[in-house]
């Protein structure tokens, strides 16, 4: 407890009493009060951040945790072919590291030489280049899909695994079709695990970070300093020297995240007891 | 097993209410659904689909870093190049620069042995803990845990970073180890599991009986928590592994680097003046920092499943 | 290959600075160094007899055999060299290690554009009192005011990177194209070029922060002037305007492969004959060399185009120097190591690695400028480059916060290369975003 004193609440009570300072690259570090955190407020560049990954947030995650779920159903079902070997295999982007998996598909995203470069020149086709502006979320969600389809499927499927064979029996005996039972038997019984999934995969949306930090270098039209409120706060840190802007900027994200995961988990909550 | 009287954790994901006996351990089903349904070619190509989305980066990466710089830079991704150099590669990674690939490869078990493994403990004597034991602020402990799995990581970094550097741990192994120690939803994780997988009869009578608390905990608690802690480890290495913000922020010295900040340094060396660039390098290097993990996901294949069952049975 | 790290002391660093107070509170000036202040020229040949440890930081790939040749002089020193990361990623630690008052270096290398950002901080020890003054004449004047600062100096430079544009000449006859020697004549031969092969491009550049200031400090633009606290900032002078006049129609006309610096698809192009000329720092050809060496052969030096034919006039692009920090306990021997390196014996040592120097007497030598370069089909380089090294026009400033600048470079004029924002409206709103910036940090600036 002690441990989780130092390495949880005193970072959070000392970002809160920074950031109610301003420091200056000349001058003398002023108390301000709430100052940094007006400007927060009326701050467009965080809020286009905040922004980003709230639409990241509402596109890609249904899309991963929906492809995650097909995938549990699949392998649940028994009707595949070599379904272990298909567990194994979806899971294995996990084991890859953010960066590892932004650096490999960043040297696979390049419109000339890279995949894209390759596919567009092979078949006459002319895939967008993925690293502009329009189109780099859409390259951003899919390198977290790729890593993170595997690890939801797990948790469902291994939550598909502990439902008593007895109620399939039973819906057997009443006669109720596969997309019967799994609307009304599997579906409700794993929601616990939805809910988790689902709170994960919203914290990570907002704190976006390793994938487009390392973009970044390749795309460096696309990805602003202020990207997602993370990138935002780390390069307002360490290249602005904004330190109490910045923790101004991470507590309003923390609260937040807090805030969104909560309404989530009540819903998971209210579902349930329905 | 009925689970009579355990002084739950309130479980917020889920309704406490459910009363369908959510035994934490995984069901041995060998056929999970009715009867032995027939298979279907339809549902194979779904998943084929998704399967070839999986793998197709990580065979590019095998591909890739057979290659040299030369035809890394100007063959197919996915055809072999002129030469085969996987093990050059492999030799030049592990000696460039006197080997420092090595010593990052041993900073990175450093911080898991230490962190991840510190972390699953600390998450299942605290889980075990709250879970079996009544105190006051129990409750308010808990709205802070789950308020701790909510907080991002990342936002706890920059201030971390600024108190470290001023009892002048920055640039040392702790400075990445300590805040590892920490895993919320470890904490959170082994808290329900322990609310229900160690029935308090069991402790009481083990108390009976004479055992200290701490015998109790190490004798018969512990195998009973051995699934979820098998869970707890897997996310805590998981996530020290892959860790790489923390690392950038504390670490200068490229000789405490993790291989995830190391080798995104290497990338940016093709930016040097008078750098060499070293994308093969770099390539092989993502490779060899894959490999472990993949083949202890494969090796332990039985126990983390089994443990990541456990720890979704939330119902 | 590059040794960058010396291992014989793996631990040390932290050890020799945690003696010192620590800074505390947000952000630090530190001006209670070692013992910066009495000492004297004498001291620095003292200091290097005595010997002790030195924790260098720097990314340059000629450092490491420098070093070597420094220890076996002064065997009683021990450099530990140590490579924190690239630009920005080494200031970024550097700031980190001050905040933290702990494992600062002793000698950083820093490019010119960082070093008035420290020298105002006093974060770097001015070295005048070691005699670095007297050192004015023998460097080019261009990087010499990079590191003479109001009065001080600080740093010594360790190489420049006068302009010069590098081309692809087997390309360039393939196609009928000559040597532009005008802006004017270079826009032209882009377009002939991209029509005749619309595969080809005669540049590449994805919006590069460094690229356009050289560009506009070539046309005369002086957008950055300051004075202790004082700032101005002009991005839309009239050299300014006269660049981005003349880049505009590349980018409207598509003339410019969008491929970002140093990355692997730009290695690419510059290999396999996409981007065909390159308008960069006389430190390229052994980048060329290393990272390009399927285009052995193909690339030659020539001057960079004028805005007016017959004119001569040139500018810096890139360029670093080594600067001592005040925080160093040993300044004198600090100071000793950074003039072997940049005036003493260690130059000839760089100069062989492939440095392009920042000294007068090795720029003119018959021996550097004579030397003919096998990747370069025998083109006596550095005869192109000493004369573009002489044609940098002086005066220009970078900014005491050139770093955060930089960094927000592309959230400004990232439009302008990715939708049809017009090159002024971004360096307009790259200036507006430097003077608010500047403003929130406590200094006075001005938009011009």
């Amino acid at each position: 407890m002690l441990v989780f004193a130092v390495v949880f609440i005193a970072p959070i009570v000392y970002s809160l009493y920074i950031s109610l300072f301003r420091a200056q690259l000349v001058g003398d570090t002023q108390f301000v009060g709430f100052d940094n955190y007006v400007q927060a407020f009326t701050d467009a560049q965080f809020w286009s951040g905040v922004g980003r990954v709230s639409l990241f947030l509402v596109i890609q995650v249904p899309i991963m945790l929906g492809i995650a779920m097909v995938v549990a159903l699949a392998i649940d079902s028994a009707r595949l072919y070599g379904k272990d070997f298909l567990r194994i295999a979806v899971f294995m982007p996990y084991a890859v590291p953010a960066v590892v998996a932004a650096l490999m598909w960043g040297f696979m995203y390049g419109p000339r030489f890279g995949l894209v470069g390759y596919v567009n020149d092979f078949f006459g086709w002319s895939l967008p280049n993925l690293l502009t502006p329009e189109w780099i979320l859409l390259a951003i969600g899919n390198i977290v899909t790729w890593s993170f389809v595997g690890y939801n499927m797990l948790i469902f499927y291994s939550s598909l695994r502990t439902i008593p064979t007895s109620l399939y029996e039973a819906a057997e005996l009443d006669g109720a079709s596969q997309s019967h039972i799994i609307r009304h038997i599997k579906l409700p019984a794993i929601r616990g695990s939805i809910a988790v999934a689902t709170i994960f995969s919203v914290i990570g949306s907002f704190q976006l970070f390793n994938e487009p930090s390392i973009l970044q270098s390749i795309a460096p039209n696309a990805i602003s300093t202020y990207f997602t409120p993370n990138l935002y706060a780390y390069n307002l840190s360490f290249s602005g020297q904004q330190y109490n802007y910045a923790a101004a900027v991470a507590i309003i994200m923390g609260v937040i995240t807090m805030v969104v995961a909560y309404v989530v988990q009540l819903r998971g909550i209210r579902k349930d007891e329905s | 097993m009925t689970l009579r009287n355990t002084a739950a954790a309130p479980s917020p994901l889920v309704s406490p209410s459910k009363s369908r006996a959510s035994v934490p351990r995984l069901r041995t089903r060998k056929a999970p659904s009715i009867d032995r349904p027939r298979r279907s070619i339809w549902l194979t190509v779904v998943s084929a689909v998704v399967l070839i989305y999986a793998i197709l980066p990580l065979v590019w990466l095998l591909i890739s870093s057979t290659k040299t710089q030369d035809d890394l830079l100007s063959t197919f991704g996915f055809t072999f190049g002129n030469s085969f150099a996987l093990f050059e590669n492999i030799a030049n990674t592990l000696t460039y620069d006197d080997g420092i690939f090595v010593r990052w490869f041993a900073n990175t078990l450093l911080y898991v042995v230490v962190g991840a493994g510190g972390a699953t403990l600390l998450a299942v004597m605290g889980g075990y803990g709250l879970a079996k034991f009544t105190f006051r602020g129990k409750k308010a402990i808990f709205a802070v845990v789950i308020g701790a799995v909510a907080v991002p990581g990342t936002a706890l970094a920059v201030p971390t970073f600024l108190m470290f550097s001023q009892v002048g741990i920055t640039n040392t192994p702790w400075s990445v180890i300590i805040p590892s120690l920490i895993s919320p939803f470890g904490l959170y994780l082994m808290w329900t599991f322990a609310s229900q997988a160690v029935p308090t009869e069991l402790l009481e009578a083990a108390r009976m009986d004479g055992s200290s608390e701490f015998r109790t905990f190490w004798q018969v608690a512990l195998p009973l928590l051995a699934p979820g802690t098998v869970t707890v480890l897997l996310f805590t290495t998981v996530a020290t592994w892959n860790n790489y913000f923390l690392p950038l922020i504390m670490l200068r010295d490229p000789q405490w680097y993790p291989l995830t900040v190391g080798l995104n340094a290497w990338n940016a060396q093709a930016s040097t003046v008078g750098g060499q660039a070293i994308f093969d390098l770099v390539v092989t290097g993502s490779l060899l920092t894959i490999v472990p993990l993949i083949v202890a996901f494969l090796l332990l294949q039985r126990f983390w499943q089994s443990g990541l069952a456990a720890g979704s049975v939330k119902e | 290959m590059i040794r960058i790290f010396n291992r014989r002391r793996a631990l040390a660093g932290s050890a020799a600075a945690v003696a010192l107070a620590l800074t505390l509170g947000a952000c630090s000036s530190s001006d209670n160094g070692g013992n910066g202040g009495g000492e004297t020229e004498t001291d620095v040949a003292a200091a290097l007899e005595q010997g002790g440890d030195l924790l260098v930081w720097g990314w340059d790939a000629t450092l490491p055999p420098m070093i070597e040749a420094f220890e076996e002089a002064y065997p009683n020193v021990n450099v530990e060299l140590a490579n924190v990361g690239t630009g920005t990623d080494a200031y970024t630690a550097l700031q980190n290690a001050i905040q933290a008052g702990s494992g600062i270096p002793d000698v950083v290398h820093m490019e010119y554009s960082a070093v008035p950002q420290f020298a105002l901080t006093e974060d770097l020890a001015d070295l005048t009192p070691f005699g670095a003054a007297d050192l004015e004449d023998s460097y080019t004047p261009g990087t010499w005011g990079s590191v003479a600062i109001d009065d001080g100096v600080y740093g010594l430079p360790l190489d420049s990177g006068p302009m010069a544009m590098f081309y692809n000449a087997t390309v360039f006859e393939e196609n009928g194209i000559a040597v532009p020697e005008t802006w004017e004549q270079y826009v032209e031969a882009a377009r002939t070029l991209h029509t005749a092969d619309p595969s080809k491009y005669m540049v590449g550049d994805a919006g590069d922060a460094g690229f356009v200031q050289s560009m506009i400090w070539q046309a005369d633009g002086r957008p950055f002037q300051s004075e202790g606290t004082d700032v101005t900032v002009d991005l839309g002078d009239d050299g300014s305007n006269k660049f981005a006049e003349m880049w505009q129609p590349m980018l409207d006309e598509d003339l410019v492969a969008p491929v970002v610096t140093w990355s692997d698809e730009w290695y690419k192009a510059l290999g396999d004959g996409t981007i065909n000329t390159l308008l960069i720092g006389a430190w390229m050809p052994v980048n060329l060399e290393s990272g390009v060496p399927e285009a052995a052969g193909n690339w030659r030096a020539a001057p960079m185009p004028q805005y007016t034919a017959g004119d001569d006039t040139n500018a810096e692009n890139g360029g670093s120097a080594l600067v001592v920090t005040e925080a160093s306990a040993q300044q004198a021997l600090a100071y000793g190591f950074t003039e072997f390196s940049n005036s003493g014996d260690g130059v000839g040592v760089r100069l062989e690695a492939g440095t392009f120097p920042a000294t007068v007497a090795d720029i003119e030598s018959p021996e550097f400028t004579g030397k003919e370069f096998p990747y370069f089909g025998g083109q006596k380089v550095n005869e192109v480059l000493a004369a573009a090294a002489t044609s940098v026009s002086s005066g220009w400033q970078y900014l005491p916060f050139q770093a955060y600048a930089v960094s927000i470079f592309n959230d400004n004029l990232g439009k302008s290369y990715t939708s049809d924002q017009p090159l002024t409206e971004g360096l307009a709103s790259w200036q507006d975003a430097i003077v608010s910036y500047g403003n929130n940090q406590g200094f006075t600036v001005n938009g011009g």
